[in-house]
């Protein structure tokens, strides 16, 4: 048998029914006399609402009910939760304005329910939506970070002056800014990170499915963490109990962050299945998903570096506007907090750090984690302020990334900004992936392109992140209102055979083959005889989900120490059975013995035994052999590393092609290395995304004009070069796998070497930096704003 | 989608007698443009005339001239033996339309008919000077084209096929909308018996164009360097927010200086 244990690239095991289209997404459940819920929304930015008119809807054909934010009101419902509470630089805590299910009163952005119609089918939905009438006052709209802070701008809460969900900070202002008085230097970048819709390849959906005999309430829904959503929904908004209440997320085509939080779908066909009696179902169509799923980034930002004359860092300084939509999703307030701010120190030693951080209400949907979360809008300030300095001071991008780096001694690392670092090796990712982006040949192939009329540059990230998310403890001081563990439910089966209950939820990642491969490590058995359940409230004990490349290092954690449980107890069973005692006992390859002889029982043996424990030490022992572990990190894990990027400009037309990207990151332990490389690959073609294509585009008005596939440009396969993935690991040093986590580093990484090899090719055009996405018609104004040293030659 | 009625004659004549009875019936081709348009809403049709069962499919050189049937796929003309041997850039072009799935289903008459200011085939309609023949009657292309989704079609009227004599030399060219795929600029530039023909997509307000004095410049020298330095004034282009008007401007230039050179 070939080897399947960690550090194989065993295949997927769920890619055959993916492959095969015979996945069970939400859509594909149907449950009996199941209804369909159209969502109406808002057309308006910002509107008053004078009177819905829902008679004529009621009585259309096929039509059960019409909901609107009245009828929501009158029960005892309440408005979608926020799970992350953020203090004021005063100590006050942040507003926190009511988020209805349905709006009452007022609309906020456009997409935003305004009433629901249920009906036989879709299409009778969608029909009577349309005579659903309202009478709306429009209201001028705050559609930007810029017009939501401007001096009498619309209020899009009437509670929240000037629509300053929270201003927050950061660091010792006094001692930084006295760094900064006496530098030899401050290079200061203003810089944007472009706003993105996620797009997952499946549009959300749920099904609200009520038992009237049990009183039992079953959603099944797009769902990364399904626990999540049963404790948020139940707790806090339909007000159902745990027991009575089972949230399933069967397989979900990618979330990429957007499919954490709670929406208000999920609350309506819970709701309406026990209105209407019958279960009811809604799928979003893809226009809806642009204006109704949480969008990523929005940042406006300005960042200071402090240097001496040696270009060593000595203090930053940023401060940050934030949009956060029009309401507070989920985890929106932590996102541009403790998830970015507390990443500027990066992969340097800069001794002193200050952000503040204002998060803005606009007129526009809200906006929370999208893969990397805050660690990407860190990223690309840093980053590119480093290519700043280079580019102020003169000296070599590389050395001084190398002078100013935590050397891989200095481990574990405190930084100013309140993360202990635990391991890395920076100048190790530097100098392999400046190897195989092959550094030094680079001026040569500048030459070459200029030959053919191209512009060539070549550009350089190294970056760190934090994730694993998160010490409980930890977080909860920071002000997240749950625990953020993990847990793993291990069932050894009578046979030998093993069915693994991980509260980690897979939506692409592919951990019902990583897990599986974690199990063939520690207890040696084959990969056919496994098998990795996630995504039902019903099968597993808890769990917080797959958010913040958590599954492996918290997840894989508790499978581990869920497997330690397994061991020890199988030892006492084996001891009994050997007549041993137990710390004679040793287990490897599938296998019990005991310690110098040749006396041995199989894995198959012992829970034989457990289960048909007739010759058992009952009096001491529970029969079975089935662990549960829950897994608290007792740090964040900070993978890093360095991405280099090479483009190729076409002065004639502005047009950037990345001709070449190579990636050295540092995961930590890596389980299935073909996974990681095609986590890594997906996350860089989402950050050449970010760099070069995607933009969330509202008008002044608050009309999202890019809402569709017709103007957001999704990076295609054909504007991606062969992306060269390699890795260089240090091992986490405080979980048991040592495994960091991948999902997120390629679009983390990217985008600043992206920007910064297109500054690099455009140096004789005086560029010194430029915002995302580097469209070709930004580059081509640049080009013919000349005059350039380049026309001259 | 609004309820509609569904026919599908199989006649050209029933096909007509549908459309003409009602005002509010729609003809349906490859439906690559009018199914999302119903999809979305956008329209409401009485009745939906299904023109798959009329046949006028396929392609044939005679006389100097390319005819395609209305209903050929823009696959089928990518992949014509006849069409890459006597307009090898119209085949070309249609390869350059959309995706597979899209080629397979959409057709030219489709196109035509819809006169997408950014679509391909007005571009090399104009620019090859075709001709467009419907149930009644011919059409010149210079006629044809009358403004952003707007042709000299009836209602009613029915694209049956389209016409190319064939050029000296032609190309096309295109610069892609990064989202669409759709032409932010696409010039088809042509030599033909009457002069140079060159024809712009994607720019203009009006939709396709032909561009006056890069065709005077090229009949008398039929070179990339016989065009460079012309500008197109960005007044009536289109801007958005992939491409300013003065961008587009810019680029006519060099998307028409790269069509002639490929056109040789
Ligand atoms: C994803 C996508 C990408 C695309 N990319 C491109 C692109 O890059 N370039 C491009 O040029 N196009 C593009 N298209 C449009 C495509 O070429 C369509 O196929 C074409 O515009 C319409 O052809 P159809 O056969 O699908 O017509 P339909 O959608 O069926 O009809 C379109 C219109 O023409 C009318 N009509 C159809 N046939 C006739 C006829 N014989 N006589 C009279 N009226 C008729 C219909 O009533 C309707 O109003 C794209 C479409 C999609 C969906």
């Amino acid at each position: 048998m070939a080897f399947e244990g960690i550090g194989a690239s065993v295949r997927r095991k769920e890619d055959a029914r993916f492959l095969n289209g015979r996945g069970n997404y939400t859509d594909d459940i149907n449950r009996p006399g199941q209804l369909h819920a159209y969502v109406k929304r808002s057309d308006r930015p910002h509107a008053k609402i004078n009177s819905i008119d829902t008679a004529a809807a009621s009585k259309a054909p096929g039509v059960v009910a019409v909901f609107t934010g009245a009828d929501i009101a009158a029960e005892n419902i309440g408005g979608l939760p926020c799970g992350w509470q953020i203090h004021n630089k005063d100590g006050s805590p942040m507003a926190e304005p009511p988020h209805p299910v349905i709006a009452v009163g007022k609309v906020r952005h456009v997409g935003d329910p305004i009433a629901v119609v249920i009906a036989e089918t879709k299409q009778q939905a969608k029909d009577a939506a349309e005579l659903v009438a309202i009478d709306y006052t429009d209201l001028p709209a705050a559609a930007s970070l810029a017009a939501a802070l401007a001096p009498g701008a619309a209020t899009v809460h009437d509670d929240v002056p000037g629509n300053i969900c929270y201003d927050w900070h950061i660091g010792d202002k006094a001692i930084v800014d006295g760094v900064f008085a006496n530098a030899h230097k401050v290079v200061r970048l203003d810089l944007t990170n472009n706003r993105l819709i996620p797009n997952a390849m499946e549009p959300r959906a749920a099904v609200g499915d009520y038992d009237v005999n049990s009183g039992e309430y079953t959603l099944y829904t797009t769902s990364q963490n399904p626990h999540v959503i049963r404790l948020l929904m139940g707790a806090f908004v339909l007000h159902i109990p745990e027991n009575k209440l089972r949230v399933v997320a069967p397989d979900v085509g990618g979330g990429f962050g957007s499919k954490i939080y709670h929406y208000a779908e999920e609350a309506i066909v819970t709701w309406a299945s026990a209105k209407v009696r019958r279960p009811v179902k809604w799928t979003a169509e893809r226009t809806e998903s642009f204006m109704s799923d949480a969008h990523g980034r929005d940042h406006v930002s300005t960042a200071e570096m402090a240097i001496d004359a040696q270009g060593t860092f000595l203090g930053l300084r940023v401060s940050t506007q934030a949009n956060m939509g029009a309401y507070l999703s989920t985890f929106a307030p932590c996102v541009p907090t403790y998830l970015y701010a507390t990443l500027l120190a990066g992969t340097y030693k800069t001794p002193v750090i200050y952000c503040e951080v204002k998060a803005v209400f606009t007129n526009t949907v809200p906006v929370d984690a999208y893969r990397g979360a805050g660690r990407p809008e860190a990223t690309f300030l840093l980053e590119r302020l480093v290519d700043a300095v280079a580019y102020d001071t003169g000296i070599d991008r590389v050395d001084i990334r190398r002078r100013n780096f935590i050397p891989a001694d200095a481990f574990p690392y405190q930084t100013p900004v309140a993360l202990q670092y635990d391991s890395g090796d920076y100048q190790t990712t530097l100098a392999v992936a400046l190897k195989n982006a092959d550094w030094a040949g680079f001026e040569a192939r500048r030459t070459a392109a200029k030959a053919r009329g191209k512009l060539r540059g070549i550009g350089i990230s190294t970056y760190l992140e934090a994730c694993g998310i998160a010490p409980s403890a930890v977080a909860g001081s920071l002000g997240a209102r749950a625990g953020l563990y993990e847990v793993a439910n291990i069932r050894v089966h009578p046979t030998g055979s093993v069915t693994v209950f991980t509260g980690s939820h897979s939506h692409g990642q592919g951990h019902e083959t990583t897990f599986a491969q974690l199990v063939v490590d520690q207890l040696g058995v084959p990969l056919d005889q496994i098998d990795v359940v996630h995504g039902d409230t019903a099968k597993i004990p808890f769990g917080m989900g797959t958010y913040g490349s958590r599954s492996l290092a918290v997840g894989g954690s508790a499978m581990v120490k869920a497997m330690d449980k397994i061991i020890a107890k199988g030892k006492k069973i084996a001891a009994h059975l050997m007549e041993a005692s137990v710390e004679d006992i040793e287990f490897a390859n599938n296998t019990f013995t005991v310690a110098g002889t040749d006396k041995s029982k199989t894995l198959t043996d012992i829970s034989l035994t457990a289960y048909v424990p007739h010759n058992y030490p009952i009096d001491e022992l529970e029969p079975g052999l089935d662990e549960t572990a829950f897994y608290d990190p007792k740090n964040f894990t900070f993978p890093g590393g360095c991405h280099i990027s090479e483009v190729e400009i076409d002065p004639d037309t502005g047009t950037v092609a990345v001709v070449n990207f190579t990636a050295v990151d540092d995961v930590g332990r890596v389980i299935n290395p073909m996974i990681v490389e095609g986590q890594v690959q997906g996350g860089i073609a989402q950050g050449i995304g970010q760099a070069l294509l995607e933009a969330a585009i509202y008008d002044e008005s608050g009309q999202l004009i890019s809402g569709s596939m017709m103007d957001y440009t999704m990076p295609r396969a054909d504007n991606l070069p062969n992306i060269h993935v390699a890795t260089e690991n240090t091992m986490c040093t405080h979980n048991p796998l040592g495994s960091k986590g991948c999902g997120e580093v390629g679009a983390i990484g990217s985008p600043p070497a992206v920007i910064n090899a297109i500054c690099d090719a455009l140096k004789d055009y005086g560029v010194r930096h430029m915002n995302m996405p580097a469209t070709s018609g930004k580059i081509w104004s640049i080009i013919n704003a000349g005059p350039s040293k380049m026309a001259a030659d | 989608m609004y309820d509609f009625a569904y026919q599908k004659p199989g006649s050209l004549a029933d096909a007509v007698k549908a459309l003409g009875a009602d005002g509010d019936a729609k003809a349906l081709a490859g439906g690559m443009t009018y199914i999302p348009v119903l999809k979305q809403r956008l329209a409401k049709p009485s009745t939906v005339v299904d023109l798959s069962g009329l046949g006028m499919k396929g392609i044939s050189v005679a006389g100097g001239v390319v005819k395609i049937g209305a209903m050929t796929t823009h696959m089928t003309v990518a992949n014509s033996a006849e069409v890459k041997s006597a307009i090898p850039a119209l085949a070309a072009l249609a390869g350059m339309i959309g995706d597979d799935a899209v080629r397979h289903r959409g057709t030219i008459g489709g196109s035509i008919a819809n006169n997408d200011p950014a679509a391909d085939y007005p571009a090399a309609a104009l620019a090859l000077g075709a001709t467009i023949v419907t149930d009644r009657r011919s059409i010149k292309a210079d006629d044809f084209f009358t403004g952003m989704f707007s042709t000299a079609l009836e209602q009613g009227e029915i694209i049956t096929a389209v016409e190319f004599p064939v050029p000296a030399k032609a190309a096309y060219e295109k610069f892609r909308n990064p989202a669409s795929r759709y032409a932010i600029v696409g010039v088809f530039v042509a030599r033909t018996a009457g002069g140079a023909r060159v024809a712009v997509t994607g720019a203009g307000q009006g939709g396709v164009f032909r561009h006056a004095e890069m065709e005077k410049a090229l009949t008398g020298n039929f070179s990339a360097a016989a065009i460079k330095g012309i500008k197109t004034p960005p007044n009536d282009l289109n801007g958005d927010i992939h491409a300013s008007s003065e961008y587009r401007a810019h680029l006519v230039g060099v998307i028409a200086g790269r069509a002639v050179a490929k056109a040789g």
